[in-house]
């Protein structure tokens, strides 16, 4: 997916004395390699109509079968989002016309979810902040329709590939949390690798419901749930946009009409597609092809053993065990195989300012390096634990801060070992404060002049005679040694 | 040949090298070319298809390779049973002319045994009907009183082996749509537990009860086609993960010890036509001397079978039958935008009995009359499975009379609860998703079969057969014949 954006500003341009109140449905795909109720593939952009079988067309006779590896990633995020798992689910069929949706109904979960009650953490500035989630159920996508001019095309190799839909609590009070909670909520399934969550590629879309009341109200306003929204700024823009909307009817007397709207991203609003009074009937009952969906205490501990250190919680330790900046820590669990690089970094050279020196190298120099590549973590031509050593002979003052620089460059390009390249090159910093009080003399003895114009009160040229010592030692002076002698020879 | 064999003995037969697969096809489709005319069993024939498949059995059996069970035996299946390049229809309008890609898996198994089909028999359309009449394409007469139905929904099943124009049949059974048509044939007819034959490839008119089976003329071949059709099924989540026994084998004749309960409200108040209730009466008695106890038992909430039946079964179908849309197979009708292509196709691909039941079952699971409706039946039917688990503490079996009564005239059922009344003796069975085969045991003054039901304890189709045997051979048809189609 794209790295489009970072936390969102705060507008501030809402009214003061409206309070928002905004719940979101958001659907992820989930990563498994066949389909959620058939043996068909789930690959993305294959020729239309390919990653079909008689289920996924829908022909008369086919019986649908679950595909238990939809289950286990189901769980996982039920388990990550302290979910109650019901161990006796049951499969609905949800009924609408549409040419995409083949069956005439849609395999979802209705009253038998298989998971209730849970919470997303979600990070407001450097604060973790808990949502409610209402529920994360199953369900089937649906296939994608194309209108070429008068004429409409039917693709469904979407059709039937395995969705959660994860129903939040209306507990998000702005545009940028709703933005933080799609992006908490991405940062999650892609940490437990239950979806790639590409929104490019559809596998994480949102629908928000959104409604104002005034402050200190208790009662929800009338809500309009926007649709079609796929990617963070969207959500944040479309949220703000609608809250907008609504406060601007609500001032000048209006009423909110319960409406689905669809949101526009290219002309930044909404349309109202279909309002209350004609919504849909979509007749749930349970599946009768399909058996309750039963998970037992085996799959449970399963899970639970698989399950590593959440991204919320990575983000609080960082904070706190290695006195990370928000920001930088935010940044580092955007990713696991970056996280985990960092973990593997800071274990190769544990010490307690150590975190924030491996995370200053990791951010500026080497996702420096990587992004110029058009490269990610992955890639990295440099292990974790070679970074570190690079980083602790920055640390024991082996060679200078501006050489180790260089020595990152040389090894990001060769592989090689930093030490090895600093022994290579014989680049060690120079700190024998003997060798070093030699160089000095002979500088200063060189250039009489400057000396007695430093003497006499012209500061500037201190730094003249720094430059001298680095260059007469190719860099490698150590430059708290050096100056400490420079004054000492120079008298001031 | 005789048209008459056994599927059994034709088999054996096949496999002795006393008869190719090909004269038995060939026999067969003669018999079809000669009398279907005027029966109206068959909607699709594959006779080219049958005369390869005979043609490689005969190969098969010549290069000395091993035989399946039905190798060389031609059966016909109702065309609600998907077929690989064989038109099925369901007899609808809304499916002519689709060409299914795929076998269902009763279909698989069969030709994997080395059966070989026929074609596509006739039936009420989706399965809904009980007299075949519902068919979009054509009537189908009862072979013994062409002026009757031949039951249904699978009256071509039935039609077609009561005129021997197959060995054996498949049928599908959601309310007795197998038993009370091969009760109006006088055939054997058989409705599996449900989940003991897959469903996958059989066009679904109400799931929770739909169940494939055989229609024979002997019990005997009943047991030999539920052999091979039965067993799990990955691609049926409602499958039973159970042993197939050799169904067969169950056949011993014996019955001595076999206690079989008479449920009090099926023979009590209910309108039995005295013809009907004295043949049980003879099968009852028969029974007795061979050493079965009768046993008298109680089925309280048999009379609240059939308002459960008819809020499940039309839900289900208003669900299933939801697909027919024009949008990727069968009939698409010209049409302005979307909603009018949805109305019109459906509008003229469905006929009025099954617009009825989609009307029914929307009716029952629109929102907020859900609980009222659907799952309300659904407790129903919990308390229809107790009444038997408990009567299954103390009997083997169950004996009933398959119908009320004979096979009633063409056009005779008048009203769609006329109909549906004449099903009350077979639609529990379903609702509690038990076994329950139909034998013919006798005929009526006017020479129409009668058939009697027995209902057995889930997967316990063996006693079934072991019963129906003794039945059978007790007070069957033995050599009568239908005579209205020669």
């Amino acid at each position: 997916m794209t790295e489009d954006d970072g936390p969102t500003e705060p507008s501030g341009a809402l009214e003061p004395d409206w309070e928002p109140v905004i719940g979101l449905e958001v659907h992820v795909q989930l990563a498994t390699a066949s389909k959620a109720f058939s043996p068909s593939a789930t690959t993305f952009g294959e020729p239309p109509n390919t990653l079909t079988d008689p289920v996924v067309l829908g022909l008369p006779g086919a019986l649908p079968t679950f595909n238990r590896a939809a289950l286990e990633l189901a769980l996982k995020l039920g388990v990550a989002t302290e979910s109650k798992i019901r161990a006796r689910s049951r499969f609905a069929r949800k009924h609408y016309f549409y040419p995409d949706l083949p069956k005439g109904y849609q395999i979802s979960q209705y009253d038998e979810p298989l998971c209730e009650d849970g919470r997303l953490a979600i990070l407001v500035g450097n604060q973790v902040k808990s949502i409610k989630l209402q529920r994360i159920h199953l369900e089937e996508d649906a296939g994608k329709n194309l209108h070429v001019g008068a004429v409409s095309h039917v693709d469904l190799n979407r059709a039937g590939v395995p969705l959660v839909e994860v129903v939040s609590a209306p507990e998000l009070g702005s545009a940028e949390e709703a933005a933080e909670f799609m992006r908490a909520l991405h940062r999650l399934v892609r940490w437990l690798d239950i979806s790639e969550a590409d929104m490019e590629k559809g596998q994480m879309r949102c629908d928000a419901n959104v409604s104002v009341r005034r402050r200190g109200e208790d009662r929800l306003g009338t809500r309009a749930e926007l649709k079609n929204i796929n990617s963070f700024r969207f959500v944040h823009n479309a949220v703000e946009h609608e809250i907008a909307r609504q406060i601007r009817i609500l001032e000048s007397g209006g009423r909110i009409v319960q409406e689905t709207r669809l949101w526009d991203a290219e002309a930044g609003a909404s349309q109202a597609m279909r309002s209350k009074e004609t919504a849909e009937d979509y007749r749930y009952f349970p599946d009768p092809d399909l058996p309750p969906l039963v998970v037992d205490g085996a799959i449970m501990a399963n899970i639970l053993r698989g399950l590593p250190e959440l991204p919320s919680a990575r983000f609080a330790r960082y904070l706190r065990q290695h006195g990370l900046s928000p920001d930088d820590a935010r940044t580092m669990i955007s990713d696991r195989a970056l996280a985990e690089y960092f973990e593997a970094a800071v274990k190769a050279h544990p010490g307690e300012r150590s975190g924030r020196m491996i995370a200053n190298w990791m951010l500026s120099e080497l996702l420096g390096a990587l992004h110029a590549d058009g490269k990610t973590i992955a890639d990295s031509p440099i292990p974790p634990e070679r970074l570190s050593e690079l980083i602790r002979m920055v640390e024991d003052g082996t060679i200078s801060g501006k050489i180790g620089k260089d020595i990152f460059e040389e090894c990001y390009k060769t592989g090689e070992a930093p030490r090895a390249i600093v022994e290579r090159k014989g680049v060690q910093q120079i700190s024998d404060e003997a060798a070093l009080w030699e160089v000095v003399d002979r500088v200063v003895g060189a250039n009489p002049k400057q000396a007695e114009a430093y003497k006499a009160g012209k500061d500037g040229l201190f730094g003249f005679f720094v430059g001298a010592v680095m260059r007469e030692t190719q860099g490698r002076a150590n430059p708290v040694i050096t100056s400490d002698l420079l004054h000492k020879r120079l008298g001031r | 040949m005789s048209e008459w064999l056994s599927a059994g003995e034709t088999a054996r037969r096949i496999a002795a090298g006393e008869l190719t697969a090909l004269r038995a096809v060939d026999a067969y489709l003669r018999r079809i070319a000669n009398l279907d005319r005027e029966l109206g069993a068959f909607l699709a024939l594959d006779s080219e298809g049958a005369r390869h498949a005979a043609q490689q059995v005969d190969a098969a059996r010549a290069a000395g390779a091993a035989l399946g069970p039905l190798a060389g035996v031609p059966v016909a299946l109702k065309d609600v049973l998907v077929t690989r390049g064989l038109a099925t229809t369901a007899a609808s309008k809304i499916l002519d002319g689709w060409i299914p890609p795929y076998d269902a898996t009763c279909v698989e198994r069969l030709r994997g045994a080395g059966a070989i089909v026929l074609g596509k028999l006739n039936c009420d359309e989706f399965a809904m009907g009980s007299s075949t009449e519902r068919s979009a394409f054509k009537k189908t007469k009862n072979p013994w009183d062409r002026t009757r139905v031949p039951g249904g929904s699978s009256g071509g099943s039935s039609a077609a082996v009561a005129a021997a124009l197959c060995a054996a049949s498949l049928g599908t059974d959601t309310g007795g749509s197998i038993r009370q048509p091969a009760a109006f044939c006088g055939v054997v007819g058989m409705k599996p537990t449900y989940g003991r034959v897959s469903r996958y490839g059989v066009v679904a008119f109400a799931s929770s009860l739909d169940q494939v089976g055989p229609l024979a003329r002997t019990v005997g071949d009943a047991a030999l086609v539920l052999e091979v059709i039965a067993g799990l099924d990955p691609r049926d989540a409602t499958s039973l993960d159970a042993p197939v026994p050799r169904y067969r084998d169950a056949l011993t004749g014996e019955v001595k010890a076999l206690r079989i309960g008479l449920p009090h409200e099926y023979f009590d108040g209910a309108q039995i036509d005295g013809e009907v209730r004295a043949a049980l009466d003879r099968t009852i008695a028969a029974l007795r001397e061979r050493g079965a106890e009768m046993v008298d038992i109680a089925l309280p909430h048999t009379e609240h079978a059939l308002p459960a039946y008819y809020v499940v079964a039309p839900a289900e179908a208003s669900s299933n039958l939801a697909r027919y849309d024009g949008v990727r197979y069968g009939k698409r009708a010209e049409a302005a935008d979307l909603l009018d292509l949805y109305r019109r196709s459906r509008g003229a691909g469905f006929g009025p009995e099954v617009k009825r039941r989609i009307m029914l079952g929307t009716y029952a699971l629109r929102s907020g009359y859900y609980d009222a409706y659907y799952k309300k039946a659904q407790q129903v039917r919990a308390l229809i499975k107790r009444d038997f688990d408990k009567a299954f503490h103390h009997v083997d079996a169950i004996l009933t009379p398959t119908t009320p009564t004979a096979a009633f005239r063409f056009g005779a059922k008048s009203t769609p609860l006329e109909m549906y009344a004449g099903d009350i003796f077979t639609l529990a069975c379903n609702l509690a998703g038990l076994p329950g085969i139909s034998v013919p045991c006798g005929l009526t003054g006017d020479g129409l079969p009668i058939g009697a039901q027995l209902l057995g304890r889930p997967l316990d189709e063996a006693t079934l057969l072991r019963a129906g045997q003794v039945i059978e051979a007790a007070v069957g048809l033995g050599d009568r014949r239908p005579g209205a189609i020669a």
